[in-house]
């Protein structure tokens, strides 16, 4: 069964007509074309596919049409202001906080989230708030860096 | 000047070329990709883990709408292959027999993804279910069940045995000999990325495969063999591998089902694996049971080791050949050992085959010797970190296994950890119970200090199939704007390969790294790199890349030198111009020393070639072990451990780590950390288990590894060496540092709480009952307690070639005559 589905997306509305069963992950990459969002599992365990709904993380591979209506979505693609690269993004380029680059999308948006609750957080908050984004490549030491660093520059 | 600062771009800490897409989202993985008229594919995987096939009936899944078409085995030329040509023992859909769960029996391609997989439903497969044979021992006592028919022995992949000099009587002159068994369960990759692939067959028979892949060339190749199709007409292109760690470094089933369905029904057709597949497809770490007896001297000195190895290969060869050798002949690299004796089997098992993951048959002996190492200095009353300094091996020499190692950094990096965690003042405090610093240890928790160290190849030096020609090429073109291009099949899996190459050219170009485009990993495009394996990138394309850029460098200093009536060689080329020194003033933009260079030559377009040194041990088997030259790396863990629960806390991990010289600290500390993380997993979580014929964990919340509460601060120092066979002196990061770890954490466990727990992961139940026997007065050791029945072939016995030095003059194919590597000016 197809549902039609208002959503705003990095502040562009859209209208989509999509399964019910569809989930987020699937909506942004398919139907919108937004493939900055990746999947690591689709069974929400890893974190790489989070998005921010209404300004919180959330695992996009497990929301659905019936939670989505009228929500704001928030991608990697709409992290930057124009040119102009958001801070974390700054960050993680120039300390290497990304290698092979698939969980970054996830880690920066949950960062995001943090950095506006938390404008200064402690290194173990930055720890807290990402332990559901897991990361294969860097041990973790670069993004944790990357997140202290633009916090410092954002503040 | 100082050797460092003559450099402009080498050693400075910038970004990869590739991280401005990296964090904006803009990074095309393979399941981004999109086509017009694209199918989605599934695939249909056995759920049984041995069993003979005696019907595949695909009528039902074929009539399902929104199918274009279903392929079987029947589909596809009946011909067998595998990564190592010894080993031609798989298929890309199984015809006659399946040999471990997730074998894959037929595919659909269809509208989405959603009709592909009930049309995988509706095929039905009759199978005749044969025992399955799960582990070493079942495999070894059933030779009547045999899962392969080839191999040295019934369900024995490879057998060997190789002997340097006199083990016995090295043992008989020993002062102390320890013989102990060791156990390092299997474990997988995980990367972040699931596997995908796209393939397009187009109506003029070519076809085009883009895949997230470790190894494009070796793909390429063996689609052609697998497809029947000449190679000429197939095009291999990597996409940015999202995680690879050795996992995507096979030629995949969904690779080869995506090639033939795409030609069957006129369309592009993806597929991506799901996680549990990729589970099940792994090929990582080998779960290796291990003997090892070795002699010391009263000082420490090891006066001989003899090693053998057990290795759970799974279903298919895959590497397991190569890996089987790793798992012994990289010992004797780190510290003096005269006189080696290894021997080694490989027993196939119904399970998913096992393979390369980062490090490669080794971090498995590496704990087995290290924590050997620790038991031994206690025995002896030796500090273990002065034990080991005492006996790191020789630079500029060769091992006894025949081996030639260059520069050896490691004892300066175990000073380095030594000083840095500070060690002495810990290592007698934690004994005593003492708290230093500002941690507190509770009634219930004691704190624990260990050391280990490694060495690791810098590439391997013989390619998977026997050939005289190039491991990595570049071709460098230079464009009249000033740009210059580079082309080399080399593939980005995240360690930075596509930075590496617009770092070198910059350098001895006296570029920005900004100038220079990157166009990787396309067989079509660039000249073949074998692939991201064995640490071999950076060294290999690195080389050719130098090479190129020296030959396209002094094409054009000729024409500058002309234009400037000076000596070619008085040329200096930096900071984007092209000049003499001395009189800088009339020197020219590089953009128009381009434009010279190409009035005077014609198109500038140059090659880089490079092959590993001639230098493999004369006698079978001695192919593998050599490279280049060898990273070396030493690791101090502190860590804390709880009594009562036998919780295990990591509080600092401490690495050194000797990179030759580090092209670009951020990426080295990257890949450093990066090990340093993935060892911790094996050490303390990380298994891939089974529950009769079924992964026991096939999921990332089941299959625990490390988030960023489990990861401790890791300091990681670097270590120069500037070895003469790298570029610019360099050496290997993404691999070596894995393997301290390991046994630093189970050297530090017993540290804190006097358990041995010779078997990897370390949990905290193992360690519960390794406390038990100890309250009870029994040896507290948790580990294996037997080994195999099992006859070794008989040794091939090859004098030591230990402390010998390397060969004066070792043949280096295609390397200019006046080799230089380095830029002058």
């Amino acid at each position: 069964m197809k549902v039609r589905l208002r959503l705003t997306v990095n502040d562009e509305p859209h209208e989509v007509l999509v399964a019910s069963h569809k989930t987020l992950l699937e909506v942004l990459r398919e139907d919108l074309g937004l493939t900055g969002t990746k999947h690591g599992c689709e069974l929400g365990e890893c974190g790489t596919c989070t998005v921010l709904m209404d300004g919180l993380p959330v695992l996009s591979c497990l929301a659905l049409p019936a939670d989505l209506e009228g929500r704001r979505i928030a991608t990697v693609e709409g992290m930057a202001d124009g040119g102009h690269l958001h801070p974390l993004q700054q960050a993680f380029a120039e300390l290497g906080a990304a290698q092979c680059g698939y969980c970054t999308p996830g880690i920066l948006l949950t960062a995001q989230a943090l950095l506006r609750d938390r404008p200064s957080p402690t290194r173990d908050e930055i720890r807290e708030a990402l332990a559901g984004n897991l990361c294969r490549c860097t041990g973790y030491t670069k993004i944790l860096d990357a997140v202290e660093l633009a916090a410092l520059r954002m503040s | 000047m100082t050797a460092k600062n003559r450099f402009t771009v080498v050693g400075r800490p910038l970004p990869k070329i590739d991280a401005w897409a990296k964090v904006t989202g803009e990074t095309r993985y393979a399941d981004d990709l999109v086509m017009p008229r694209m199918a989605y594919g599934k695939l249909l995987r056995s759920a049984h883990a041995h069993a003979l096939i005696t019907g595949i009936d695909t009528t039902r899944a074929r009539a399902l709408p929104g199918v274009f078409g279903v392929i079987t085995g029947a589909d596809l030329p009946r011909v067998k292959f595998g990564i190592l040509p010894v080993s031609q023992d798989e298929e890309a859909l199984c015809v006659e027999k399946v040999r471990m769960v997730g074998d894959a029996v037929a595919a659909v391609a269809a509208v989405d993804e959603e009709t592909a997989e009930r049309a995988c439903e509706l095929i039905e497969v009759d199978y005749e279910p044969l025992p399955a044979l799960m582990s070493i021992e079942a495999s070894l006592a059933h030779p009547e069940v045999r899962i392969h028919e080839y191999g040295d022995g019934p369900n024995v992949h490879k057998n060997v045995s190789l002997q340097f000099g006199d083990v016995d009587a090295a043992f008989a002159g020993a002062h102390l000999v320890r013989e102990d068994v060791f156990y390092f369960e299997g474990n997988t990759h995980l990367p972040m990325e699931q596997h995908a692939a796209v393939a397009h067959w187009g109506p003029d028979g070519k076809l085009t495969l883009w895949s997230s892949t470790q190894t494009p060339h070796y793909v390429h190749r063996l689609l052609a063999k697998i497809l029947d199709v000449p190679g000429a007409h197939i095009r291999v292109i990597a996409t940015p591998v999202g995680g690879g760690f050795g996992g995507k470094l096979d030629p995949f089933a969904h690779e080869i089902a995506a090639c033939k369905l795409s030609q069957l029904t006129g369309r592009p057709v993806k597929i991506a694996l799901t996680r549990e597949e990729v589970f099940y497809v792994h090929r990582g770490r080998h779960p290796v049971l291990m003997w090892i007896k070795t002699g010391f001297t009263k000082q420490g000195d090891i006066t001989g080791c003899h090693l053998k190895t057990w290795l759970d290969g799974g279903a298919y060869g895959s590497y397991g050949v190569a890996s089987t050798f790793y798992t012994g002949v990289i010992n004797p690299v780190t510290y003096k050992m005269p006189v080696y004796k290894f021997e080694g089997a490989r027993v196939f098992t119904n399970k998913p085959p096992c393979g390369p993951k980062r490090g490669h048959g080794t971090p498995q002996p590496r704990f087995a010797l290290e924590c050997q190492l620790d038991k031994a200095a206690e025995q002896l009353g030796l500090d273990p970190a002065d034990m080991r300094r005492r006996i790191v091996a020789d630079p500029f020499t060769k091992t006894a296994n025949h081996l030639t190692v260059t520069t050896i950094g490691l004892g300066e990096c175990i000073d380095k950890v030594v000083e840095a965690s500070g060690w002495r003042d810990k290592r007698a405090a934690f004994a005593k119970g003492v708290v230093t610093g500002d941690r507190t240890i509770g009634e219930r928790t004691r704190k624990g200090i260990g050391i280990a160290c490694s060495a690791y190849m810098t590439g391997a030096g013989t390619a998977i199939y026997w050939n005289s020609m190039p491991h990595s090429g570049v071709i460098l073109r230079a464009d009249r704007s000033g740009g210059v291009s580079i082309l080399c099949g080399a593939t980005d899996i995240g360690q930075g390969s596509d930075s590496i190459l617009a770092y070198l050219p910059a350098e001895v170009l006296g570029l920005d790294p900004k100038d220079i485009h990157v166009h990787p990993a396309d067989t079509s495009l660039t000249p073949v790199d074998l692939g991201s394996y064995s640490s071999r990138v950076t060294l290999m394309c690195g080389v050719a890349a130098i090479q190129a850029a020296t030959r396209l460098r002094r094409a054009i200093a000729d024409a500058v030198a002309k234009k400037l009536a000076v000596e070619p060689d008085a040329i200096a080329f930096r900071e984007g111009m092209v000049g003499v020194p001395d009189h800088w003033e009339k020197a020219v933009p590089f953009a128009q020393a381009v434009e010279l260079g190409e009035a005077l030559h014609g198109v500038l377009a140059f090659t880089g070639s490079y092959a590993p040194p001639k230098r493999a041990g004369k006698f079978k088997g001695g192919g593998v072990g050599p490279s280049p030259c060898y990273s070396y790396s030493a690791c101090v863990v502190e860590l804390t451990v709880d009594e009562e629960t036998a919780a295990i806390h990591l509080d600092d991990v401490w690495i050194a780590h000797d990179i030759g010289r580090a092209l670009n600290p951020l990426l080295v500390e990257g890949q450093v950390e990066g090990s340093i993380y993935m060892g911790i997993g094996e050490a303390l979580m990380e298994e891939q288990v089974f529950r009769h014929d079924l992964h026991k964990a096939p999921s990332m919340l089941d299959y625990k590894s490390p988030t960023t509460l489990e990861t401790p601060p890791i300091h990681t120092m670097l270590v120069e060496t500037d070895d003469p066979e790298g570029p610019f002196g360099a050496k290997e990061a993404g691999q070596g540092p894995l393997l301290p770890v390991i046994p630093a954490i189970a050297n530090a466990i017993y540290h804190a709480v006097g358990v041995r727990v010779d078997e990897v992961p370390i949990t905290p139940d193992k360690v519960l009952k390794g406390l038990d026997l100890k309250r009870q007065g029994k040896t507290p050791r948790i580990g294996p307690e037997r080994i195999p029945l099992f006859t070794f072939k008989e040794a091939l016995a090859v004098e030591s070639a230990f402390g010998q030095p390397l060969d004066a003059i070792a043949v280096r194919p295609f390397a200019d005559e006046d080799r230089e590597d380095r830029p002058r000016g």
